[in-house]
């Protein structure tokens, strides 16, 4: 045998790629609703909260100044262990897939906060002149003449973060979240061949790449020049 | 002229400070319908924060300002509901750059008035042509140039038919071969019975466009009256000083 026979034998072990693949598809359709999830979430309030901060009440964005610090200073594997391990003694237990949502998400809305913050503060102020100049309300100047332009800018660092942190799903493999990496890991124990693990690599190419590509598209599409 | 009776704008006793520093210091201005008041001062004076207070994009700190017969300073006062009848144009024109130049002017129609979207586009369609940019409207401002920009930013204020327009340098950021085309909208604004408040430089426009010339020198008016005196004979030494000093640029 070969060095290279062995290598292949090693990590592209058909065989063994044939028997786990639905194994790793179940843990590529879980990370997929997983990550999406996540993004909704931590988008969204990524979104509200910076356009909360945009009302400049001082002691709101504080607040919000304070907890997006904070999350964006610990590591999400940190808050996932805390959530799954330390809720259930004060009666909040919660499975390892919903620690994972919630402290994901956590991670990206502190993040997005600060992206769209940045966008709605880098939009000139005379936009928000003209804006209010013709009778908009706040809201309304924020709605249709501030945020389009923010968020177009904040399109390629939110699809780089995002993309970051999601994968951090992998992570769920510490709390029993059978995504791709438990999957993967499973059924190396069983199979004692790590090419369960390059099926489970090739699954986060798929899931990711098309991610990566969307958002360079989505980057050029709504790009405009000043 | 102005009678005023018919006042447009009636401010009085402004004041407004930024911290210590005290921009406006008691200013009056009396705009009567159709009048075309030309403010004009060193930089710093405070031109550019009156007339931001005609509109509320800064408060005053003292004072009154009524238009069109209402107290805008009042509280409870429906501040967006009176700065649609107030048009204002920025030096640097502000358009929104996501949206193309009908786009520009049919928010507010929409979003403000409540029109629907065919009728928006009909007096939207109307004021681009009414400035010579019919043929533009699906353009989006980085196609335009400056002029074009600062002429659309003028049809996206006139579609709202306001009662009065402000206009803060609308045509210092121009190159000189494009202030004539703007300066020409505004002057067919001014033959159309527009009542309009210009802060400019444009001297020569005053001479034959403005009935009235204020001079504005550290938060104060120095002096108004009809241009041919204020340029040819002013009664103050500040004004005399600035309208030389300007004329010689
Ligand atoms: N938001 C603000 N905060 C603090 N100071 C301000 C503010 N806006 C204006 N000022 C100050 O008020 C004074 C008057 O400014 P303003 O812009 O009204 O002058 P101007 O006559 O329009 O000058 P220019 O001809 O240069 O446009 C200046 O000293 C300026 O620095
Ligand atoms: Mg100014």
């Amino acid at each position: 045998m070969t060095d290279l026979d062995r290598f292949l034998s090693t990590f592209f072990n058909l065989e063994v790629m044939a028997r786990y693949l639905p194994m790793i598809v179940d843990g590529f359709v879980l990370t997929t609703y997983l990550a999406l999830v996540i993004i909704a979430t931590g988008l969204t309030a990524g979104l509200l909260l910076a356009v909360i901060r945009s009302q400049q009440i001082r002691l709101v964005n504080w607040t919000i100044v304070f907890l997006v610090d904070m999350f964006r200073a610990l590591p999400p594997l940190v808050i996932i262990i805390m959530i799954y391990f330390a809720l259930p003694n004060v009666g909040l237990g919660v499975s390892g897939f919903v620690a994972v949502w919630i402290s994901l998400s956590l991670v990206l809305t502190a993040f997005a906060e600060e992206i769209f913050w940045a966008g709605i503060v880098s939009v000139s102020k005379g936009q928000w002149e003209a804006a209010r100049s013709t009778g908009l309300r706040f809201e309304q100047a924020l709605l249709y003449v501030v945020l389009p332009q923010a968020v177009r800018l904040t399109i390629p660092p939110l699809t780089n973060r995002a993309i970051a942190i999601t994968k951090g799903t992998a992570l769920g493999s510490v709390v029993a979240v059978p995504e791709i990496l438990t999957q993967a890991q499973t059924g190396l124990s069983f199979s004692y061949n790590p090419s369960t693990l390059t099926l489970g690599a090739l699954a986060y190419l798929i899931l990711f790449v098309p991610f990566v590509v969307f958002g360079r598209w989505i980057e050029t599409r709504f790009a405009w020049k000043r | 002229m102005a009678t005023t009776d018919h006042a447009i704008l009636d401010a009085r006793a402004i004041r407004k400070s930024f911290g210590s520093l005290e921009v406006l210091r008691g200013v009056d201005l009396n705009v009567a319908e159709q009048e075309l008041v030309f403010i004009i001062g060193p930089s710093g004076s405070g031109k550019s924060t009156l007339l931001r207070c005609f509109n509320r994009l800064e408060q005053p700190t003292s004072g009154t300002i009524v238009v069109d017969g209402i107290d805008i300073l009042a509280p409870g006062v429906d501040i967006n509901a009176m700065r649609r009848r107030i048009g204002m144009v920025f030096q640097s024109f502000n358009l929104y750059p996501h949206l193309n130049a009908l786009g520009n002017v049919t928010l507010a129609l929409r979003k403000v008035l409540g029109k629907p979207r065919d009728e928006a586009d009909e007096i939207a369609m109307a004021a681009l042509a009414r400035v010579g940019l019919a043929e533009k409207a699906k353009s989006y401002p980085n196609e335009l140039s400056g002029g074009q920009q600062q002429r659309v930013a003028i049809a996206r204020a006139l579609a709202l038919e306001p009662k009065v327009m402000l206009f803060d340098e609308p045509t210092s950021a121009l190159d000189p071969e494009l202030v004539g085309s703007v300066l020409k909208v505004m002057r067919d604004m001014r033959e159309s019975g527009m009542t309009m408040v210009v802060v400019s430089h444009e001297m020569q426009f005053a001479r034959t466009a403005a009935d009235r010339v204020v001079f504005l020198d550290k938060g104060e008016i120095v002096e108004a009256g009809a241009p041919e005196r204020i340029f040819g004979s002013p009664a103050q030494t500040r004004t005399r000083e600035f309208v030389t000093r300007i004329e010689h640029r």
